[in-house]
């Protein structure tokens, strides 16, 4: 455990709490995870933490989150969780192959191996780097390693767990693999999560990733996620996030697909305190397909800012994007979604929308479609609409003897529902429904707020 | 059943209606008629709730009630019923789940319990078949991309299932067809009770060849100018509306 002193820098701090600790992270760690340090700290060192200056960033102010003093666990504490617990914390309760990480190092509760198919490796990213380097080595670093994101840099540099989850070729995983990530801490904490999917050509998996706060302290939360789908198979990513008020979350996420592969990814902000989710999809291969969704709820003063890249750099390959928002009092919402439309990538076909509902006259939306098209047999869309409730259509439901409240639910959830509908896990999509209905209530979250130290 | 009594109107500093007086009874039925813009939708949506209109004077009393300290969704439970103009398409809401939360509230209101799934589309079944609608509207979302006539058709069936003591017709005739106008008209027709009023605002006597009025009101410029008995319908398809404009009645 490491305390980060106020008076200099923050990136200086960063810096030298790394430089300070470089055998502490080494050690136990796999020479994978060793060998990006030191390039990575010197990036993040060069770009620092981004202000509004920097395009990529001009809509979300980082800066005061990195200013809190944050202890790091850059060893693994072992403080359980006891899993029963865990789901009265509206984390949706399904029949999956359940693992959880805390503070972003893994644990393996319920022993999930044992009922896995053959093959499957699903574990501790720093003890599989470890024992099965072979599984790691060639992909690891491999999409994040491109990116100029700080975050990301910072990342690699304090990286030593996470996730892993391997799934051979031609293999399919039926029940869902539920990945929780919980952050628990009595003082504020600053947490490096890093984790790695590889599903093999022809393989299927679909995973639920719920994170959630369990204590009212401070959380600077910096998760990457690489994930390559080999060809012809299905990946489904579906992500929950809550956080409470005092949460900033920087998850970034990295997919590439192999040739006739499809990704559906959703990404449900329920609730937090800055949440910038960047996810970028790459593809690799034609006739791929990636349908990436998302729906966000803020109020108060929360910030929620979803950062898109669609890198179509194969012919014949087809992304949707769906992301919605619905935002209450003074908070405040980006969405930016480029598709960059490589030379060769001719019959492209990719759409993006973003809607967005503002129930108070303080609350912002900031949406930044780009499309940058060098090839010219291609397919593109894009729409954004920043509205309010229907008044009328609020007005009939009345008529017709629905309550105020009622009726006001009955619209929100009608323009959460084209996102909703779309996950393909229908126990989920029904726990998601009534998490929605939850935070719609003002049910999530509160809980928090008033939990004691 | 209804008392208006010198219900004075605005809308954004416009005074629309200047003064209108109106008693319906139970087990009449009353025709509003009159040009456009004369205030009809106006009159109907203070009746209903809509929140939009400025009420300088006047007072309505529905059942005993103070009607205009109801919310909207209050005077629906009591009884009152609006058939829309224009209904409005809510895409994302199913039309089964709208209706079965409109049923159950006007049942909660009366102390009853709440449908089961079973009981719910039994009743829509029986209600269907009453007003012989074929069409299948109710696995969609209400009223989206429903055709004009689709959507009056679907007010009616509305109206079918909630039973309400005074039904307010806002033109549930325009945009029908032949074969719409029976199936409405004979709808509101086999809901008649001699419990229940109905109020309809229309510009042709052809609905009220199948729904005879026991009173007809013209309205113009937010004042009932001209009141008579069914064959004043008749009067105002021949003459138009001139015929009242220029006052020589009266
Ligand atoms: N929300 C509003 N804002 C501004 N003006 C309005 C509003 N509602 C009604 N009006 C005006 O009030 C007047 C009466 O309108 P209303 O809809 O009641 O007429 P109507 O008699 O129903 O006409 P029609 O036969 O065309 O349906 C019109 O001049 C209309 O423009
Ligand atoms: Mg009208």
């Amino acid at each position: 455990m490491s305390i980060i002193s106020e008076k200099i820098s923050q990136v200086d701090q960063l810096v030298s709490l790394f430089e300070q600790n470089r055998e502490v992270l080494a050690r136990g760690s796999s020479p994978i995870l060793n060998r990006m340090r030191e390039v990575s700290i010197k990036r993040f060192a060069q770009t620092g933490i981004p202000d509004l200056k920097n395009e990529d960033y001009k809509y979300s102010r980082l800066k005061p989150a990195f200013e809190n003093s944050y202890r790091q666990e850059l060893v693994r504490e072992s403080g359980l969780i006891n899993l029963n617990e865990i789901f009265k914390n509206n984390i949706p309760e399904l029949d999956a192959h359940l693992v959880f990480l805390v503070n972003g190092w893994f644990y393996s509760g319920n022993n999930p191996g044992a009922e896995l198919p053959k093959g499957v490796v699903l574990g501790s990213l720093e003890q599989i780097a470890n024992e099965q380097p072979d599984l790691i080595q060639n992909y690891l670093n491999r999409q994040a390693g491109l990116s100029n994101d700080p975050f990301v840099a910072l990342n690699t540099a304090f990286a030593k767990d996470g996730f892993f989850l391997f799934v051979p070729k031609g293999v399919v995983i039926e029940k869902p693999v539920q990945i929780i990530n919980l952050l628990s801490s009595n003082e504020n904490l600053m947490a490096t999560q890093r984790n790695l999917i590889v599903a093999e050509a022809a393989s299927l998996v679909k995973l639920v990733v719920c994170d959630q706060t369990l204590t009212p302290v401070s959380y600077l939360f910096n998760s990457v996620t690489e994930v390559f789908i080999g060809q012809d198979a299905m990946v489904d990513v579906y992500s929950i996030q809550n956080y409470h008020n005092q949460s900033t979350v920087i998850n970034s996420a990295f997919y590439r697909q192999q040739r006739n592969s499809v990704l559906n990814t959703g990404t449900f902000s329920l609730h937090g305190g800055l949440i910038r989710n960047n996810l970028k999809v790459t593809f690799s291969g034609d006739h791929s397909e990636a349908n990436v969704n998302g729906l966000s709820f803020t109020d108060k003063k929360q910030h929620i800012d979803n950062f898109i890249i669609i890198e179509h750099a194969s012919p014949n390959c087809l992304s949707n994007q769906i992301y919605k928002n619905i935002l209450d009092d003074e908070s405040t919402g980006a969405f930016s979604g480029r598709i960059h439309v490589a030379r060769d990538a001719q019959q492209t076909n990719a759409f993006q929308r973003n809607n967005n509902v503002l129930l108070s006259d303080k609350a912002k939306m900031q949406t930044k479609p780009q499309l940058i098209i060098d090839a010219d047999d291609v397919k593109c869309s894009h729409g954004a609409t920043v509205g309010q409730i229907d008044e009328d259509a609020l007005f009939f439901l009345r008529a017709r003897g629905i309550g105020e409240k009622d009726a006001r639910m009955m619209l929100m959830n009608a323009f959460a529902h084209e996102v909703v509908q779309k996950i393909t896990i229908e126990p989920l999509r029904d726990r998601i429904d009534e998490l929605i209905e939850k935070r719609l209530n003002g049910e999530i979250g509160r809980s928090h707020d008033c939990k004691d130290k | 059943m209804l008392s208006i009594k010198n219900l004075r109107a605005s809308v954004e500093g416009k005074e629309i209606l200047k003064g209108i007086n109106l008693e319906v009874k139970t087990g009449e039925v009353h025709a509003i008629m009159g040009p456009n813009g004369s205030g009809k939708s106006t009159l109907a949506n203070i009746l209903a709730g809509k929140s939009d209109y400025e009420i300088l004077e006047g007072e309505v009393t529905f059942l005993g009630q103070d009607l205009l300290e109801l919310s909207p969704e209050v005077r629906s439970r009591s009884g009152l019923f609006l058939s829309f103009q224009y209904p409005v398409e809510i895409p994302g809401v199913p039309m089964i789940s709208f209706l079965k939360a409109s049923v159950n509230e006007h049942r909660k209101f009366k102390g009853l319990a709440p449908l089961t799934a079973g009981e719910f589309l039994k009743l829509m079944r029986a209600k269907k078949d009453m007003l012989h609608l074929d069409t299948e509207l109710t696995n969609r979302s209400v009223n989206e991309g429903f055709s004009g006539g689709e959507k009056k058709k679907n007010e009616i069936f509305q109206m079918a299932m909630l039973e309400p003591k005074l039904a307010i017709l806002d033109e549930t005739d325009s945009g029908l067809d032949i074969d719409a106008l029976r199936i409405v008209a004979e709808g509101v027709n086999a809901l008649k009770t001699p419990e229940n009023a109905t109020i309809i605002v229309t510009h042709y006597q052809r609905l009220l060849d199948y729904i005879i009025p026991d009173f007809v009101h013209v309205l113009h410029n937010g004042r009932i100018v001209k009141t008579g008995g069914k064959e004043l319908a008749f009067e105002l398809e021949e003459k138009g509306y001139d015929w009242i404009k220029n006052g020589n009645d009266q």
